[in-house]
């Protein structure tokens, strides 16, 4: 961690606002800026706050950020359809949704992340990952990677090691892209796999491709030497001093507003609520004193909430009063275990105490929740 | 072409009618119910189709992902307008234009083409620019003042934005002063009209212990920590205020308490109180939290207190029963599954210890370390949720002393447990000393409870915790 004197804070706090108007503005045509933190929603709401406030007429900007393990997915994407939620949540990995679009990656340490700032008019995806790909063999000349025209960069023709995606506004975009280092690929794979059955959506889909740690293909490579080749390279292409500049992301005073962004950013309406509409059609196959029961069931999730819900049961399995218990229920609740298990478990507080019931009951909540 | 027209609707009049007017069946619809729309503007300017600009990169198609708006809105120049996506790019779309959204040319998922028409947008005034004149004002929402608003002719020159922001607060331009040019209605006249309203904005008091550092930029300065505050004094911050009252459906959490307490409400309670001196408990727990850490362990007193309610549940079992709906018949359940209320950021949830009578205290440690990551990591199983016979709940770890519990069906009875105080007591030599005192809360279903058995059961529990060697002599 590099502590910043005062006087380095002030001048990041010029740059940042007021470029033009700054004792202390080097040259400008670019500024390199590196996260201290390694959490997803801080380091998304930084790339919110330069997108929402800085001016990059004058000056463009490259932030290069890694985070803790967490699966990011794209803008327009439905995360039931991409991860497997179950295994997020007992690996305690974040979920997070970003505002560019594209598909979902997995990010951990061994993974950097990459992100250029331009106007509007200067968007280029291209130019930044050649960019990229220069540094990597300036670094290691003997390095196979090129860029395709779907924006991937791939290791020796097959492996995927980049993967790209844009967010373009009014008067600013950026483009930003991750680069597997050593990331770990057993995680990766396992929590990428969605076990979610009957899905149907028209949210955009991730196109799964194998990938390949650069670590795995020359293990002298550490993220710390591509950040700084990257830099290097931007740092010359821009004609700017070569010198990164660490920032804060909790750091109020130099980014105000950024710990509201952080907080929209983790707020279940934005990752979960922000999915498009979709259904459910599946079986659950409950297995009951014996025997098998072939349930149908038909959900429509609109904005992560339940807007309907039918569940196709043998006639009198539940008391009909207590079926429609269930489906009033969970009719506008969220699409989200934790609730769900919240009302079921409250409604067998107030139904009649009969052990059968009670199992019957809790076999087919069980079976409902796995859905979530 | 220039095209007068008078209409019949009282609610507009025209000063000025220089445009084209968009007119048929619809708009005049539209305009009876006038009031009723977030539109300001009278709906006779120019309808201008706003086309999808380029997106660079040579791309030509995209698809709409999500709209900002509706047919109606009106919208200010910048405003966002909807989220479009095209290959891994998502773009957000803003207005070129102030004005009323007319017509949405493409649906969710549906492909939208660079330079093909996005939206129809009404402008208010010609070429687009932030209107000015001759925009005429209609009435703020407020139902009462719908029978005495007449325009008279009066002309108040504002934007969207300022008359948007003027309908939200129920204000009337004609009645805010105005300090733009030509009168102009300005956004700090409208902030300045409702603080003389309120009265409520005050500046930092001197004697205030924070002083937020001095800003320019519009965030909330971060709210002094409560124990510095003496006296609460009026949050300052820069004129940020919402008058409007906001309604959502009840979900989640909220309707499953909802449902809980509505049944809970038809159990006859009655309270009991006491208070325990848990003197010794406390040094006992001294000794043996290291030894529980050394387990990997956290021991708080809930674990003594579950196990002491456990004992007292032996002797008392009515305690541990359960009603049926038709009170015909009381079922004395077998297992003690105890249930710790827990507080976590969605709200209340109650799991429970499962079989507290064949539990040892370090056993119940162990379990409700458990349940409580899971409870806050939001991850509770239905299990740990049901099957509950007698809950306990600790309320003093936030504070409070003594409380009024509220059953939980189909349960019989409940204990609230205050916080822990150090207040002096006599001993049996009259001397005073120090004492860690904690309040206990019961409420228990008269139906089938009587005080005399709650109150006996109490003190047993308390004998317990007063004494815990004597929980020694009891344990199973």
């Amino acid at each position: 961690m590099v502590l910043q004197s005062l006087k380095n804070r002030l001048w990041l706090s010029c740059i940042l606002r007021t470029p033009k108007a700054c004792f202390w503005s080097t040259a400008s045509g670019g500024l390199i800026i590196q996260s201290v933190s390694n959490d997803v929603y801080q380091n998304l709401a930084v790339e919110d706050w330069i997108h929402d406030h800085m001016d990059l007429e004058k000056q463009q900007v490259l932030f290069l950020w890694r985070n803790s393990p967490a699966v990011v997915i794209g803008r327009h994407q439905n995360p039931w359809q991409e991860c497997n939620l179950r295994l997020l949540r007992q690996k305690n990995i974040k979920l997070a949704r970003r505002r560019s679009g594209g598909g979902t990656v997995y990010h951990d340490l061994g993974n950097i992340n990459l992100t250029f700032f331009t106007t509007r008019k200067k968007y280029e995806r291209m130019e930044n990952l050649k960019l990229v790909v220069k540094a990597l063999k300036a670094l290691r000349p003997q390095l196979d990677v090129h860029v395709t025209d779907r924006y991937d960069i791939l290791l020796d023709g097959q492996y995927k090691i980049s993967g790209t995606a844009a967010k373009l506004g009014r008067t600013s975009a950026y483009h930003h892209c991750t680069l597997l280092c050593n990331a770990d690929k057993f995680v990766l794979s396992s929590v990428l796999k969605s076990p979610y059955k009957g899905l149907k959506s028209n949210a955009t889909p991730s196109v799964p491709a194998s990938v390949k740690n650069l670590f795995e293909e020359d293990p002298s490579l550490t993220s710390e030497m591509l950040l700084d080749a990257i830099a290097k390279e931007y740092a010359t292409q821009h004609q700017i001093d070569h010198h990164i500049t660490v920032i804060n992301p909790a750091d109020e005073t130099l980014l105000p507003g950024i710990s509201n962004k952080t907080k929209e950013l983790q707020t279940w309406e934005w990752v979960y609520g922000k999915t498009p509409k979709f259904s459910i059609s599946t079986c659950l196959n409950m297995a009951y004193k014996g025997s098998v029961l072939d349930v149908k069931v038909n959900l429509n999730v609109k904005h992560g909430r339940i807007e309907v819900c039918n569940i196709d049961l043998p006639e009198q399995w539940l008391p009909p009063g207590m079926y429609s218990e269930l489906v009033k229920s969970l009719t506008g609740s969220k699409f989200c275990p934790n609730e769900t298990t919240t009302l079921v478990t409250t409604l067998l507080r107030v139904c009649p105490q009969d052990n059968e019931l009670h199992s019957r009951w809790s076999l087919l909540c069980e079976n409902m929740i796995m859905l979530m | 072409v220039c095209i007068h027209r008078v209409r019949s609707c009282s609610s507009v009049r025209f000063i000025k009618s220089k445009y084209v007017c968009v007119f048929d069946k619809s708009a005049l619809k539209f305009s009876h119910q006038q009031r009723l729309f977030r539109t300001s503007a009278v709906s006779c300017g120019q309808i201008v189709q706003f086309k999808l600009s380029d997106i660079g990169e040579g791309i030509t198609e995209v698809t709409v992902k999500e709209w900002y708006i509706k047919e109606g809105d009106s919208v200010s120049q910048f405003d966002s307008i909807c989220e479009v996506q095209s290959d891994k790019a998502s773009v957000t779309i803003t207005s070129r234009y102030d004005g009323v959204i007319r017509k949405l040319h493409y649906s969710i998922d549906d492909i939208a083409f660079v330079g093909k028409p996005l939206v129809d947008i009404e402008i208010d005034a010609s070429k687009g620019v932030a209107p000015e004149e001759d925009v005429v004002e209609t009435p703020p929402m407020s139902h009462e003042e719908h029978t005495h608003q007449e325009i008279k002719g009066h002309k108040t020159l504002a934007t969207p934005a300022v008359r948007r922001l003027a309908m939200e607060n129920n204000i009337k331009l004609s009645e805010v002063v105005g300090t733009g040019k030509d009168n102009r209605i300005l956004k700090e006249d409208i902030l300045n009209y409702l603080a003389k309203q309120t009265g409520a904005i005050l500046p930092p008091s001197p004697k205030a212990e924070i002083v937020p550092p001095p800003r320019k930029t519009e965030t909330v300065p971060a709210a002094p920590k409560d124990k510095a505050r003496k006296i609460p004094l009026p949050v300052s911050r820069p004129i940020a205020f919402s008058g409007k009252d906001k309604t959502e459906p009840v979900t989640g959490f909220q309707k499953a308490m909802v449902k809980t307490m509505s049944a809970a409400l038809k159990i006859p309670h009655f309270g009991y109180c006491d208070e325990i001196d848990l003197s010794q408990l406390v040094q006992l727990r001294e000794e043996l939290k290291p030894l529980a850490e050394l387990r990997g362990v956290k021991l708080s007193f809930m674990p003594f207190f579950i196990k002491a309610a456990s004992l007292g549940l032996l002797q008392y079992p009515i305690l541990n029963a359960s009603l049926d709906e038709n009170c015909q018949n009381v079922t004395y359940k077998a297992s003690h599954n105890i249930g710790v209320a827990m507080d976590t950021e969605q709200g209340l949830i109650v799991p429970n210890v499962k079989n507290v009578q064949v539990c040892s205290v370090f056993d119940i440690a162990v379990e409700l370390n458990r349940l409580q990551s899971l409870g806050s990591a939001g991850q509770l199983g239905t299990s740990d949720l049901t099957g509950g016979t007698f809950t306990l709940s600790n309320i003093g770890t936030i504070g409070g002393t003594y409380a009024k519990p509220v059953i939980l069906p189909p349960e019989v009875a409940i204990g609230a447990l205050g916080k822990i105080q150090v207040l002096p007591r006599f001993n049996g030599k009259g001397e005073v000393f120090k004492a860690q005192i904690m309040n206990v809360s019961w409420s228990a279903d008269h139906r089938i409870i009587d005080g005399a058995t709650m109150a006996r059961f109490s003190n047993l529990w308390k004998s317990y915790l007063e004494n815990p060697a004597s929980m020694l002599l009891d344990l199973k």
